[in-house]
């Protein structure tokens, strides 16, 4: 590998700052569902480096762990915006602040 | 140098189509947002090719751009969002804040890791690593709970989302 390990981590740094602003400060419901996706990819990017230069592969094991949990988060999560819409006729979390419907 | 070249051109893909997944004049429409994220998956894909992940580059795609990113797609036209449910985009004061606290935690784990660098030279790997059968051995004996857990959880996954998603109850 030419490429050093700060190269890498860099990346997935990167990756996990950019989605935690779009948590932070997008009301969209889709958006912010991707921007958890894009922190799931980066800890997954994390684990596949490490598991590179420990040249062990169960690294990439839990990453599959990973992808599967994310793709069930995916599923719950765009039900949850379903439901939520039928409700409010939105998709910003800004109309989600009441505790009864 | 090919290795160099091609780390930069991802990094350079995933990295900018996922400010362009965020980035509010870019993603008003979250169709938009989709299609850069799935440009953003597909450049991590090519990441994990360059760590000798193979199995993992091919179900990122799978997945992720095949499955995941569809999913949003298929909901975003179900939605039929329009201009007046977007809402309009507002810069304020606690958004700054935020970006402004998530951008420095990057920053600080970047410092913490650029002072005591984690590990020096990567292992070498045999022609094998990251194929099926390498990624399967540990998933199959050390890992099988966790993998079975994984199954009941995307049956749960399913039934939540069915029963979410319906219209009446």
């Amino acid at each position: 590998m030419i490429v050093p390990i700060e190269a890498w981590l860099a990346v997935v740094l990167a990756l996990f700052a950019i989605g935690l602003v779009g948590v932070a400060t997008r009301r969209n419901l889709l958006i912010q569902l991707m921007s958890i996706e894009l922190m799931l990819n980066a800890a997954n990017l994390a684990l596949v480096t490490f598991s590179r230069w420990h040249g062990d592969a169960e690294g990439q094991v839990v990453a599959f762990l990973v992808m599967a949990v994310a793709a069930g988060e995916a599923a719950v999560g765009l039900a949850l915006v379903i439901a939520f819409f039928r409700h409010r006729r939105s998709v910003l979390v800004d109309e989600a602040a009441q505790m009864k419907h | 140098m090919v290795e160099w070249t091609l780390f930069v051109l991802f990094a350079a893909l995933s990295v900018g189509a996922a400010i362009l997944v965020i980035l509010p004049p870019m993603a008003r429409n979250p169709l938009h947002a989709a299609v850069a994220l799935m440009a953003s998956l597909t450049g991590v894909a090519g990441l994990y090719l360059l760590l000798a992940a193979h199995l993992l580059a091919v179900l990122q795609v799978l997945v992720y751009v095949g499955a995941v990113v569809t999913l949003f797609l298929f909901v975003i036209m179900l939605l039929n969002l329009g201009p007046a449910e977007l809402g309009h985009p507002k810069v304020t004061f606690a958004k700054v804040l935020a970006s402004v606290a998530a951008l420095a935690f990057g920053g600080l784990v970047a410092l913490r890791l650029w002072n005591d660098p984690p590990l020096g030279q990567a292992a070498t790997v045999d022609e094998g690593f990251g194929w099926v059968s390498a990624v399967a051995r540990p998933l199959f004996t050390d890992y099988l709970v966790p993998f079975e857990l994984l199954s009941i959880f995307l049956l749960v996954a399913i039934v939540g989302a069915v029963v979410l998603a319906k219209k009446e109850y």
